[in-house]
């Protein structure tokens, strides 16, 4: 729901990153983008055509990775990942849980170009 | 001369500029003594009931100010707490989702900081947005309340992890409204081991004294 403002803060990092090397264009951003970050990626896909444009964006493809959600029981340590609503430990159905992964929404790299001398 | 191409690794947090500056914030608050609360719920729960009768408890004893954070340019709540001789900035996102750590700086410049002590902040009704964004708040808590039913834990994780507390309101419509406490209870247990848990209700003051108490003891160290 807050997907503009997020694509925002994409295109600012990515626009820095980006001009401390000089490049001339930036071709592709890997994203990494947890289960339980709540972010919708076709949303910031939408947002991203519109707001990259006119930067060195413009034209840019969003690579996302997404990361499952997991968890880890604290009473027996099974690890589990669940996929829709949140759940009791499969094994011993305990709700005392830690989280392990899927808080991620990182840009992990830019590829970019660059005019060099030969 | 050639084009180029280069891979260059970023790693950085997305929304790592409104973390820096929900920092910043926060150490402002932390040289002026003063600790600020993050209320977030779901439209109606009762945040502002909370609020309003959080002051009437506590405005003899403490010094307290709110920021008021809605999507739309009004003044309703504001203007309950105004009523109340509490200072008060309401903010207006402008249609976004959930207030950010630079309308809460906005909002620190326009409060006479001097004269607080618990600075409550009213995050944007919503059980989703608020969750991602840091403020500069020393504690998170959600309101929850009888009449959203017991699955939200469930429903909505994300922005019932990492509280402080949980306040669980209106609990005088229990007779009328099937709700499991218990399965409500495992779900924030799940997320949050061991959160304190404030059953209450606003309207008629049931529960409501171990709620006040709490504030002056673990968030003002009274």
């Amino acid at each position: 729901m807050h997907e503009l403002s997020v694509t925002e803060s994409l295109l600012n990092t990515a626009c820095e990153y980006a001009e401390k090397q000089d490049a001339t264009k930036i071709t592709i951003l890997n994203i990494k983008i947890g289960k339980l970050s709540g972010i919708v990626d076709d949303s910031i896909q939408f947002y991203w055509d519109i707001i990259s444009e006119n930067s060195l964006c413009e034209g840019s493809v969003l690579n996302f990775m997404r990361i499952s959600a997991k968890f880890e029981c604290n009473a027996c340590h099974t690890q589990f990942e669940i996929d829709a609503e949140l759940m009791p430990c499969p094994n011993c159905n305990s709700m005392d849980l830690a989280t392990i992964q899927g808080d991620e929404f990182m840009l992990e790299s830019i590829e970019i170009e660059k005019v060099e001398d030969e | 001369m050639s084009n180029k191409k280069h891979t260059v690794p970023v790693v950085q947090k997305i929304l790592s500029v409104n973390d820096d500056l929900a920092t910043r914030n926060r150490a402002q608050l932390d040289t002026l003594g003063i600790h600020a609360i993050n209320i977030m719920a779901s439209p109606g729960s009762g945040k502002t009931s909370l609020i309003l009768r959080t002051i009437e408890s506590l405005a003899s004893q403490i010094k307290i100010g709110v920021i008021e954070g809605d999507t739309a340019p009004v003044t309703i709540d504001s203007d309950k707490v105004s009523k109340l001789n509490i200072p008060v900035v309401q903010i207006n996102t402008g249609g976004e989702c959930h207030l950010d750590a630079s309308m809460v700086k906005t909002g620190l410049e326009t409060l006479n900081l001097h004269e607080i002590e618990l600075l409550i902040i009213e995050n944007v009704g919503n059980l989703v947005c608020p969750a991602s964004f840091r403020l500069g708040e020393h504690k998170n808590i959600v309101v929850a309340s009888i009449p959203e039913g017991d699955d939200k834990p469930y429903k909505y994780p994300n922005i019932y992890r990492g509280l402080d507390a949980l306040v669980l309101n209106k609990i005088d419509l229990l007779p009328y409204i099937e709700f499991n406490r218990d399965y409500f209870k495992d779900g924030i247990n799940a997320l949050n081991p061991g959160v304190r848990i404030f059953e209450l209700s606003c309207k008629t003051g049931e529960g409501f004294s171990a709620w006040t108490a709490w504030i002056l003891k673990d968030i003002l160290g009274c």
